[in-house]
C-alpha cells in the first residue's frame, strides 16, 4: 500500500440543528476503512457534539451520539477538542462523554480518544495535516 | 407576543437581535439550536441574564435533553418548558414572531 496520508476531519456545527455533524461522523468512520491516518478536530459549535447525555426521544429525531463511541474500534482515536470553545460555551472535559480505545502495544490498555489542546496547538496540528475536511 | 429563536448564539446573531428589538413583557422562547442560548456560564450568558427582567425566557426541554443540556446547566430565571407549554405560549400570545 502507497504511504497513509494524515487525514484531519474538522467538526465545527452542533449535534442536531443541522445534518453536518451526524454526515461528518459517517464519513469518518467510512473513511476510516482505507488505513489512512486519521485524527478529528471540535472546533466552535462542533464541540456540543461531544456532549454527555444526549437524549432524542422527545424530540423523535434520531439519536446518533452513540456511534461516536465506535470510532476507537475503527482506530480514530486522536479526538482534540479546542479549549477556547469549550470555556466560551461554559463546558469543560467533564462535560463530555468518556470516549475510548485499547492500545494493543501497551496491552490492550484503555485510553481516552479526546484531547483537550489549547488554540494554537490546535493550529500546528492543522498545519500538518496532509487532507483537511470541514463538517 | 412571543419570539421564536432557532439558532446558536454561538452561530448566529438571530438571539440578539430578537432580545434587542423585543419589547417589554414580551415572551422569548428558544428551540432547537437556540436553546444554547440557555446555557450559564457562556460567552453570551452576561447580556442574555440582564435582559430576563424584562422579558421572559424559556427553553423547549425536549430540544435541551436532545443536546445533553440539563436543567441546571440553564441560566436561573430561563424556564424550561415542554411541547405542551409551547402550544400554550403560542394561544397566549397574540402574535408569533419566528427569527429564523
Amino acid at each position: 500500500m502507497s504511504q497513509a496520508k494524515k487525514f484531519m476531519y474538522i467538526n465545527r456545527h452542533a449535534p442536531c440543528g443541522t445534518a453536518y455533524a451526524v454526515e461528518g461522523l459517517e464519513v469518518v468512520l467510512i473513511g476510516a476503512a482505507f488505513e489512512q491516518d486519521v485524527c478529528m478536530a471540535f472546533i466552535g459549535d462542533g464541540v456540543f457534539q461531544l456532549k454527555q447525555d444526549q437524549d432524542t426521544a422527545d424530540t423523535g429525531m434520531k439519536n446518533f451520539s452513540p456511534a461516536y463511541r465506535a470510532l476507537g474500534d475503527y482506530e480514530v482515536n486522536r479526538l482534540y477538542v479546542e479549549r477556547e470553545s469549550l470555556q466560551e460555551r461554559g463546558l469543560t472535559e467533564e462535560d463530555l462523554m468518556p470516549l475510548t480505545w485499547e492500545d494493543e502495544d501497551d496491552d490492550w490498555a484503555e485510553k481516552s480518544s479526546i484531547h483537550v489542546v489549547e488554540r494554537a496547538q490546535l493550529s500546528d496540528l492543522i498545519e500538518e495535516q496532509d487532507i483537511i475536511l470541514n463538517f | 407576543m412571543l419570539h421564536t429563536v432557532n439558532k446558536s448564539p454561538f452561530e448566529s446573531s438571530s438571539l440578539k437581535t430578537c432580545l434587542s428589538l423585543a419589547k417589554r413583557d414580551s415572551d422569548v422562547l428558544l428551540i432547537e439550536d437556540g436553546v444554547y442560548g440557555a446555557l450559564s456560564g457562556s460567552a453570551h450568558t452576561s447580556w442574555v441574564a440582564e435582559v430576563l427582567g424584562d422579558v421572559r425566557v424559556y427553553a423547549l426541554e425536549p430540544d435541551l435533553k436532545a443536546r445533553g443540556l440539563s436543567k441546571d446547566k440553564l441560566i436561573p430565571g430561563i424556564e424550561a418548558v415542554s411541547y405542551d407549554g409551547f402550544v400554550e405560549l403560542a394561544c397566549v400570545n397574540d402574535k408569533i414572531q419566528n427569527w429564523l
